[in-house]
């Protein structure tokens, strides 16, 4: 017998985007480009995060014909965003035929306290954490991929940076911990005892973690890669530079060959612009998304 | 020892060189050209098979790869490596390596949420086979050279042509390595009569 959705299905879609960018799309045209620049999926969005910033108010799930419109243009996944909490967003978007559903903070949360039960769906989700508590949270709610808040629509690397490098040295500090060390740890950061037990056996998070929030060039995706991601979104990087496709092609293979210098001074030179970015002081505590969830 | 090589340009190789080891061989990752000098047999991964191709070109492993093929060395494609490997794809769309006389069709079971497991019997390798499907691809038809190894609901999801083994489900992804240990003893076999 067949079955559908089970764990090994839909964690094993996000294996199969592992090494590769995933690129935030605002209608076909953008799809396109991002899939001939190669791209593994696209997230189908009606802003940019920084157009999100920029234009305030709250933030919803895409209309869904822009969604329909990224469907039919491109044969690689299509990946969209509901709010958090938001249960009929997500079933929307599962009735679509969505491959994987971000419930993210880029958009304005729709329940302050409870995150959607994401085990009880066939499509996949991915979610955004910034520290082993709330990776394992998402993951025991049933997230199938994991993904670094960062602070979305920035083009400012510095958040992403410190929650992978969070994450990884928390992976290492449980694995060097006793039983009864582990129960501690688990009570201090609300993280599931039995998920952190598997977790200090593998020496790893059970889904794929990618990094995401302030990726703006080649050389920002090579160094998220060098911390321990297993591939990248960027969100507003691409379609904010100057040249939306040469970025994207650019950012692909300094994905893929993330350790190799002299390609990628090779094709970081002439870029153009990369997208204007902004410092982390000057947002207000308002403006930070990813304290958006915990 | 036999020494195998899993494409890692983009995609789940790291879960085919597990795959690799536990059935008894070296696993390498490739990601130059050159390093096809170095290893007797390739395995294709799963992965975005436009993205796969995307950087085959860029790296220019198109030729080289055929060309390893075409010595008689045994090259394994899993789900976007069988597309990588068929012979014609969606009846018209752009043939990657066409080493193998096989007509794939791409995303065939459906969207991410039509993907699924599924018990089945592989001729000749394993029977009662837990196969993971993730929006994969099926084989509409084989050509004379090759033979079926495995359908789901009448359609061809594991074939193999001399040398060559394609599969549209991702054996790497549980660990039951019957249709690694296979292709292992396919690249033993081609190693001893290469160097006879």
């Amino acid at each position: 017998m067949a079955q559908t959705g089970t764990d090994r299905v839909k964690r094993g879609m996000a294996e199969m985007q592992k090494g590769g960018v995933i690129m935030d799309v605002v209608n076909a045209e953008q799809a396109k480009i991002a899939e001939e620049a190669g791209a593994v999926a696209v997230m189908a969005l009606e802003r940019v995060p920084s157009d999100i910033r920029a234009a305030g108010g709250v933030a919803r799930m895409a209309d869904p014909t822009i969604v329909e419109e990224v469907m039919n243009a491109v044969s690689i996944p299509v990946m969209a965003k509901a709010r958090i909490g938001h249960i009929t967003e997500a079933r929307v978007l599962e009735s679509m035929g969505v491959d994987y559903i971000d419930e993210s903070e880029v958009l304005t949360p729709a329940d302050e306290i409870y995150h959607i039960k994401k085990d009880d769906y066939t499509v996949p989700f991915v979610c955004g954490c910034r520290n082993i508590g709330e990776a394992t949270r998402r993951i025991r709610e049933g997230a199938s991929m994991l993904r670094t808040k960062g602070e979305p629509g920035t083009g400012n690397i510095v958040e992403a940076v410190s929650h992978m490098r969070q994450i990884q040295s928390q992976i290492r500090q449980l694995q060097s911990m006793s039983d009864d060390e582990v129960m501690v740890y688990a009570k201090e950061h609300g993280a599931p005892f039995d998920l952190l037990l598997e977790i200090r056996e593998e020496g790893r998070l059970p889904v794929v973690n990618f990094a995401a929030g302030g990726i703006a060039t080649p050389s920002d995706a090579s160094l998220m890669m060098q911390l321990g991601a297993d591939g990248v979104f960027v969100g507003s990087g691409i379609f904010k530079s100057d040249n939306p496709a040469k970025f994207a092609r650019a950012i692909v293979e300094a994905t893929t060959h993330y350790d190799d210098y002299k390609l990628i001074a090779e094709i970081s030179k002439g870029l153009g612009t990369a997208m204007k970015g902004l410092e982390m002081n000057t947002l207000s505590q308002d403006q930070r998304m990813q304290d958006r969830s915990q | 020892m036999t020494t195998i090589g899993v494409l890692a340009l983009q995609g789940a190789f790291r879960e085919h060189i597990r795959s690799v080891e536990a059935s008894g061989a070296k696993g390498i990752l490739v990601k130059r050209i050159e390093q096809l000098d170095e290893i007797d047999g390739l395995i294709i991964p799963g992965g975005e098979s436009t993205t796969i191709r995307r950087l085959i070109d860029k790296y220019n492993f198109l030729e080289p790869i055929r060309q390893f093929g075409k010595q008689g060395k045994p090259i394994f494609g899993t789900c976007a490596g069988l597309i990588l490997l068929a012979s014609e794809i969606d009846g018209s769309y752009d043939v990657h390596l066409g080493l193998m006389d096989i007509r794939v069709r791409r995303n065939a079971f459906g969207r991410q949420r039509e993907s699924f497991e599924a018990d089945l019997d592989i001729k000749g390798v394993a029977d009662q086979y837990n196969a993971v499907f993730i929006r994969a691809p099926y084989i509409e038809g084989v050509g004379k050279e090759a033979s079926v190894l495995a359908t789901y609901k009448g359609n061809i999801v594991a074939a193999q042509q001399d040398n060559f083994l394609a599969c549209s489900f991702h054996p790497e992804l549980t660990d039951d390595h019957r249709i690694t240990e296979h292709f292992v003893k396919m690249v033993e076999e081609a190693k001893k009569s290469l160097a006879s």
